[in-house]
């Protein structure tokens, strides 16, 4: 069970102002989707001076996806817009004594749906779709996003840019870009290039040593485990000649355990130029 | 006052004739059943009368019996001895539906370079043994089907997926640990290799469950260590556990024509009530032969956690399959394999029963979720408008 603190659970238990804001002058700003299992609406009533005269929400979510959206209207009642734009969201969860670092994606919400509903004041078009392109596909997450969460809170893993995004948080197909992110922000590494190693030229005796050592102590356990074996018969160059023994004999994936197996272990311990073929 | 308490798929109960049967264990007769002395002695004694009425439970020899810590450990092991004691054998067969005890050493041996089938659901979590037999090949290693599913409580047409995998001389798990207890199940009727239960889902105390394992069935140790449960599981024996584990069985087959009465008619009065004051909620697998004791339930545009917190509030405890509960932002893996829409899957609910409760708990529900309903729906964005369906967006 989540630990929501007393405020998170007050604002749960009695919102303050749910509901919605009628009328010509009222703003609105909206968030999420069903599909996401959480989104916000955010209904502002703007006075001439530019001050913020009522906030109301309507929420689809958990308890501090509620709770977020309700300390969010009582923080913002009686702003200036522009101090209102300065809202972040961590002024949000902070509001409540904390939540739970995977419920930080509610006062994320909060701070978008604000942003929204300005956005909404100020005439400009709303809610475009999110700039960027489009990382993690099951919560529709741009880069950009992602960029802007690292960015304000300080984030350096992939668990706290879900935590705080929802991005990676379905599929975990998008999980490789979202690392480079983080360390694109983190390193200043605007392109992650490719380390490419100097080719070490082994001598023959070096590789013959390195060969039989990774057959020795990596390959022949792990083909013991199956009832099988493997013997080192000669090494032609960079051909590696061996024999499969026991079980590997006349096993129809033997040859899969040549190349997927012995061969690509080869690759990483010895050198890339490596090739296995039987004896 | 005391808990609401419908979530038994989670956990129960200990029955206060268990909780009898284990205080002597933890007070003067605390031997250990390997030592020679009259205290050790005795403890075996304690063991082997465990292990009878587990036995006797199933319908099982009582040296099939090997007790375990838990669900987990049950599924770990019966997976492990079935792959161990055929090397060469690659393929595995289980569903999109299983308990994470099995899905997640699936997907481990998956990356160890096995190969899985997983058999999907139609909509109303029910398996087509036709797919089984589909998916059979030779070099098939294990069945692994769950006997009923915690979720959903939708029940496996387990008889014939047995029938068809045993045709084809392949092993043949089960993970029953949400059935033992709340439908009938012999083991003479049924030929399974392993079937795995829990102690604490049937009143016993947690850290205790049992593997079944048939007779010639081959078998290879998970845990080594000592010679305890014949070599079979190494370590000491948890006697308290255990012994709790034989109480809880002899209770559970006694109180199995209630769970099949009174409990359902508990359950199927709450299904009928919570759909004819609430609209726009549906049954997840409505179709399907469910556990009597299960209630899976959802409700459009509001979400499980909030719902559960507010019955919190009435101390009625119950589980919810949305995102927000599970740590992981995709509603529960169960109601996606049955295509559960996502405007319904945030919003569902599990109501699991037991004997221990009665119709007042029933009436509790039926009086505060209707109106825990409307509130969170007042403040949805999301509702059933007269203009159709209002600012939905599914991207």
């Amino acid at each position: 069970m989540w630990e929501y603190t007393d405020k998170v659970r007050e604002h749960f238990l009695n919102p303050k102002n749910s509901g919605t804001i009628e009328g010509d002058d009222a703003v609105v700003g909206e968030v999420g989707s069903l599909s996401c299992g959480d989104a916000l609406r955010l209904f502002l009533k703007i006075d001439d001076n530019g001050v913020i005269e009522d906030a109301k929400f309507q929420t689809f979510g958990c308890a501090s996806a509620i709770a977020s959206s309700s300390v969010l209207t009582e923080m913002v009642k009686g702003m200036k817009v522009e101090d209102a734009e300065k809202v972040t969201n961590q002024d949000i969860a902070d509001a409540l004594g904390g939540l739970p670092k995977e419920k930080m994606h509610c006062s994320v919400m909060g701070q978008e749906a604000l942003e929204d509903a300005i956005r909404c004041y100020r005439g400009e078009e709303a809610a475009p779709a999110p700039e960027g392109e489009i990382v993690c596909k099951c919560f529709g997450v741009t880069d950009l996003q992602i960029k802007r969460a690292v960015i304000d809170n300080k984030l350096t893993t992939l668990e706290e840019v879900t935590n705080f995004t929802k991005a990676g948080g379905g599929c975990e197909e998008c999980h490789g870009r979202i690392g480079e992110i983080i360390d694109e922000i983190r390193f200043g590494v605007t392109e992650l290039k490719p380390i490419v190693a100097e080719p070490v030229k082994l001598t023959n005796i070096k590789r013959f040593q390195l060969v039989s050592q990774t057959i020795d102590e990596e390959i022949r356990p792990a083909l013991h485990k199956d009832g099988g074996d493997i013997e080192l018969i000669d090494i032609e160059g960079s051909v590696v000649i061996v024999s499969l023994r026991g079980a590997c004999v006349g096993c129809p994936s033997s040859g899969v355990t040549l190349k997927d197996f012995v061969e690509r272990r080869l690759k990483e311990t010895v050198e890339e130029a490596i090739t296995v073929r039987e004896a | 006052m005391r808990p609401i308490y419908l979530d038994n798929n989670a956990t129960t109960m200990v029955a206060p004739e268990v909780k009898d049967a284990i205080i002597p264990l933890l007070e003067e007769e605390y031997g250990n059943p390997s030592s020679m002395h009259g205290l050790g002695g005795r403890s075996g004694k304690y063991l082997a009368e465990a292990r009878e009425k587990v036995a006797a439970g199933l319908g099982c020899d009582p040296s099939e019996i090997i007790f375990t810590s838990c669900g987990t450990e049950g599924d770990n092991t019966a997976i492990h001895s079935a792959i161990e004691s055929q090397p060469t054998k690659k393929h595995i067969i289980t569903t999109r539906v299983e308990h994470p005890a099995v899905l997640n050493v699936a997907k481990h041996l998956e990356r160890k370079g096995y190969e899985i089938t997983l058999l999907g659901v139609d909509s109303e979590g029910r398996m087509n043994p036709d797919h089984l037999r589909e998916a059979i090949r030779p070099d098939t290693a294990l069945v692994s089907i769950m006997y009923a599913n915690n979720e959903s409580g939708v029940i496996s047409p387990i008889e014939e997926m047995v029938e068809i995998t045993k045709e084809r001389s392949v092993l043949f798990h089960t993970d029953a640990v949400q059935a033992v207890g709340k439908i009938p199940l012999d083991l003479k009727k049924l030929p399974v290799d392993y079937l795995v239960l829990s102690g604490h889902k049937i009143h016993a105390p947690k850290g205790v469950g049992a593997l079944y394992l048939r007779r010639n069935t081959p078998f290879r140790p998970f845990m080594l260590g000592g010679h305890q449960e014949l070599g079979r599981r190494g370590g000491t024996e948890n006697i308290p556990g255990i012994v709790g584990l034989g109480v809880a069985m002899d209770l559970a087959v006694s109180h199995i024509d209630e769970e099949n009465t009174r409990v359902r008619a508990m359950r199927d009065r709450l299904e009928k009530g919570l759909m004819a004051a609430i609209p726009d909620a549906m049954i997840n697998g409505a179709e399907a032969a469910r556990l009597p004791n299960t209630l899976s339930i959802a409700f459009k545009y509001i979400e499980g956690e909030a719902m559960l917190l507010l019955l919190d509030q009435f101390k009625i405890c119950a589980s919810s399959g949305s995102a927000c509960t599970s740590g992981s932002l995709e509603p529960s893996h169960v109601l996606r394999a049955m295509g559960v829409p996502f405007t319904y899957a945030h919003g569902s609910l599990r109501f699991s029963l037991s004997v221990y409760n009665t119709d007042e708990d029933i009436d509790l529900v039926l009086k505060e979720l209707p109106p825990i309903i409307s509130r969170l729906r007042e403040f949805s964005p999301f509702r059933r408008g007269d203009e159709g369906l209002d600012w939905v967006d599914d991207h």
